[in-house]
């Protein structure tokens, strides 16, 4: 393979960024800080569970105090939306994975056309929230807290369910457009060849990063839209 | 000797000749030197950088103690706090209702100063950025760029907050329980205040996930999981907490943040929120983190022990577990602050749980005491805090239990005696263990020698001090004086007296500390390689440590305590006799 030949003869100027990456000083050597880095993005995920875990402890709060109000609320959520943006954000979480396959065996092109198509789904991913769900629901009233004015509510606690709603997906959200940010980087620099089999340290952190957002997603569809 | 030249510098990244010189060396001129400053990655500068902010935090903190003293001198809401307060709360005069509001306000400011910006980064941040990497052999912590980057976040944090509550009227106590906390005036810089804690959980987060990665992936060959020192398993242990606590902080205020904002209704009760639900968000962080501030204070405490009285650690393994087991109980344990507004069984099950603390801390507490058993103690400025720490915090940790028993606590919370325990195992505890660790490694932090007489001197000072001011709240306590009061009845003046005189000794403690230290920096002898004659790594390094903290990489040959068998590094054999070979019995 072209890859070992390159290294018998040492590195060269020409070689691609990825060849010619040295680790931090105070790494013994490149497996070390890809293993530090990689123990590292797991501790970060785990904060994020916690993080969501906040949310999700309240949402099963407010179900055992108003369950009519939240079974209520769930009866405004369209059901199909939520799925397609489920399909939507797992062939995304797909693409990124068979991106990082890609690097790891130097297929570069196939690499940029998995990060696009990543890319692409976050994107639709947000269009969809918005377009079908959050701004028809806004404009209909039914908005978190004080905002909340939708007037044919027939339950007392309405509000709190939209504040739960927005609130988690609204974090959520925040997420995907992070990582929307993240992956374009991830392009950028793959472009310029930073990334192949030896050193893909930062492609596996954000795809971990986006397999968690998918996987928040994946809980918060069911317990928002399916179960009443 | 210990440290071998493995001859594998070129496999280390690199061997460069201009790292070779004592970190502290300026580059050119001020400015260029401030720059590099603002701009490293060394996690011995970040360090100290951090050693410097948190001890101002400490004195703002300080000032607003002082001044909650001043005002508690007299039974009726007074005057020397009141005219000051008058101006504080918007001119209204040194009326009752301006003079209350400036005592919650000051009071608010000593809580969230030293729980947020003093005692939960305090010694993991500046003690622990500094010895965790010399100790296990590294050349700096696994992420050096995001190591500064906490320590940016928590100066802007920090400053944000204290300019927020300086310039507000946030009152709401540091635990800003909803409803106050979801209806009090003050929205904006409520909403500011809210913003700098949050910012400061990010700092915390950076740290933790740093020191676990580092501990993890950057011990010295040789090092396996049990040669480490006790500090670094205390440091583990904070992270693990750090890391996994913090966040539930972060959404809990995040949620207040929307409450404030558009009344969401998730915390005030008003709009059909659940402010028990708050309660348990804010209680689920903030009571492991008690263990980030008491953990590495145990950690500290522990290397002072064995290094001044020459003896290796009793039960090492016990402590280094202790460790640990205190950071899983330590989730499972913030029911105990909310035993009235839950049920009966919860309240139980909640009591139970906190009596499981004092294992793993008797465990240690008693090691620590074994330790000392026919060791050659030497009387220095780090011992006398350890052996302050062990008397103190065994107070404190021992006041804990009747607080802990659903029976007494009844009679007890919400007084004065949930203070003085609450101040002694965390000053008791912590900033005593803080300044053992300060002596301890301030020459190899800044490469002098302190004055040994006055730094005794003033250790003294701050001991008597501080239990003049906090032994009698326990008294204050459980003769019925409320906690958070501003004014009482004329019954408790003699003792809240003796408490304002005895924390203006300890602040004239700590003015001791402070010129021993700036006497020090100036004109302090310079100190050696290895002062005190330390097992551990961080005693291998050059007086003042080098840029890339080692000449080469160290091989671990022996454990961290064996001072029975190992003649110190950089130590004559004379100063430091090893015993005869006949008296040596090795445990293991």
């Amino acid at each position: 393979m072209a890859t070992i030949d390159s290294k018998a003869s040492g590195v060269a100027k020409q070689d691609p960024l990825w060849k010619r990456y040295a680790p931090g000083h105070h790494w013994r050597n490149q497996d070390d800080e890809f293993d530090g880095a990689k123990i590292g993005i797991w501790l970060f995920l785990a904060t994020e569970i916690l993080l969501f875990s906040g949310l999700f402890c309240a949402y099963a709060v407010f179900r055992m105090l108003y369950p009519e109000s939240i079974a209520q609320g769930s009866q405004y959520l369209d059901w199909r939306f939520g799925f397609i943006n489920t399909v939507v954000l797992l062939i995304s979480s797909f693409t990124m994975a068979m991106a990082i396959r890609d690097v790891q065996l130097n297929k570069q092109g196939w690499a940029t056309i998995n990060l696009v198509i990543t890319l692409v789904c976050a994107t639709g991913f947000l269009a969809i929230k918005f377009a079908f769900e959050y701004i028809p629901k806004w404009s209909e009233g039914k908005r978190l807290g004080n905002l909340f004015n939708y007037p044919y509510a027939t339950t007392d606690h309405e509000h709190v369910w939209w504040s739960i709603y927005y609130m988690s997906t609204g974090i959520h959200a925040t997420h995907v457009i992070i990582g929307m940010g993240l992956i374009a980087w991830l392009i950028y620099r793959q472009r310029k060849g930073a990334y192949g089999p030896t050193h893909y340290t930062m492609m596996e952190g954000v795809g971990l990063y986006w397999h968690i957002v998918d996987l928040v997603w994946i809980f918060l569809f069911p317990l928002l839209y399916l179960v009443h | 000797m210990t440290t071998v030249d493995r001859g594998l510098d070129h496999l280390q990244g690199g061997h460069d000749e201009h790292h070779d010189v004592p970190y502290l060396t300026a580059k050119g001129g001020p400015i260029a030197t401030v720059w590099d400053w603002m701009t490293t990655v060394d996690h011995k500068k970040i360090g100290v950088m951090y050693l410097f902010s948190v001890l101002f935090m400490f004195f703002l903190g300080g000032v607003a103690a002082l001044m909650l003293r001043i005002e508690l001198f007299e039974p009726t809401r007074q005057t020397a706090a009141g005219l000051t307060g008058a101006a504080f709360a918007g001119g209204e005069g040194s009326s009752v209702g301006a003079v209350g509001k400036f005592y919650n306000t000051v009071m608010t400011m000593h809580g969230a100063i030293m729980v947020f910006m003093f005692i939960v980064p305090g010694i993991p941040a500046s003690l622990g950025n500094f010895f965790l990497p010399l100790q296990l052999g590294a050349k700096d912590v696994a992420f050096p760029r995001m190591n500064l980057a906490s320590w940016y976040i928590y100066v802007f944090g920090s400053f944000f907050g204290v300019y927020v509550i300086l310039t507000g009227v946030v009152d709401t106590c540091w635990t800003v329980s909803s409803p106050y906390s979801t209806s009090t005036t003050g929205q904006p810089q409520f909403i500011a205040m809210i913003l700098a804690v949050f910012v400061l959980g990010f700092s915390s987060i950076f740290t933790g996930l740093n020191f676990i990665v580092t501990v993890h992936k950057l011990r010295a060959p040789g090092m396996g999981w049990f040669d480490m020192p006790l500090f670094i398993w205390a440091l583990y242990a904070t992270s693990i907490i750090q890391v996994l606590a913090t966040p539930v902080i972060g959404v809990t205020f995040l949620l207040l943040l929307f409450e404030r904002l558009f009344q969401i209704g998730i915390f005030d009760p008003g709009l059909g929120g659940d402010p028990v639900l708050f309660q348990h968000f804010f209680w689920f962080y903030s009571h492991p983190v008690v263990y980030v501030m008491i953990l590495p204070a145990m950690g500290i405490i522990s290397e002072v022990l064995a290094v001044h009285s020459r003896k290796r650690l009793f039960g090492y393994r016990a402590i280094a577990f202790s460790s640990l087991a205190i950071a899983a109980v330590s989730f499972l344990v913030w029911g105990h602050h909310m035993f009235t507004s839950q049920g009966e069984l919860a309240a139980t099950i909640f009591s139970a749980l906190t009596f499981l603390v004092a294992i793993p801390t008797a465990v240690k507490v008693f090691n620590w005491i074994a330790t000392l058993y026919k060791g050659s103690i030497a009387l220095t400025t780090p011992m006398l805090y350890a052996m302050q720490f062990l008397f103190l915090f065994s107070i404190g940790g021992l006041t804990g239990l009747p607080l802990g028993a659903l029976s007494t606590d009844l009679h007890l919370h919400d007084s004065y005696f949930v203070v003085a325990h609450f101040h002694y195992v965390m000053f008791g505890g912590t900033v005593i263990a803080f300044l053992a660790g300060i002596h301890h490694w301030w020459p190899k932090m800044f490469g002098r020698m302190y004055n040994e007489f006055w730094a005794k001197i003033a250790s003294l000072i701050v001991f008597v001090g501080f239990n003049l001011t906090f032994f009698t709240q326990f008294f204050l306590g459980t003769q019925g004086m409320p906690r958070r009061y501003a004014s009482y009845v004329d019954d408790f003046q003699l003792l809240h007296q003796i408490s304002t005189v005895g924390s203006f000794i300890l602040a004239a403690g700590f003015f001791v500390h402070l010129f021993v230290f700036i006497h020090s920096l100036v004109v302090g002898e310079r100190a050696g390689q290895n002062p005190w004659g330390g097992l551990t790594l961080e005693w291998e390094t050059d007086p003042v440590p080098l840029e890339h903290n080692f000449r080469h990489e160290p091989v671990v040959r022996h454990g961290p305590y064996d001072f029975e068998s190992v003649v110190p590094p950089g130590c004559d054999e004379k100063e430091f006799p090893l015993p005869p070979k006949d008296e040596v019995r090795t445990i293991h």
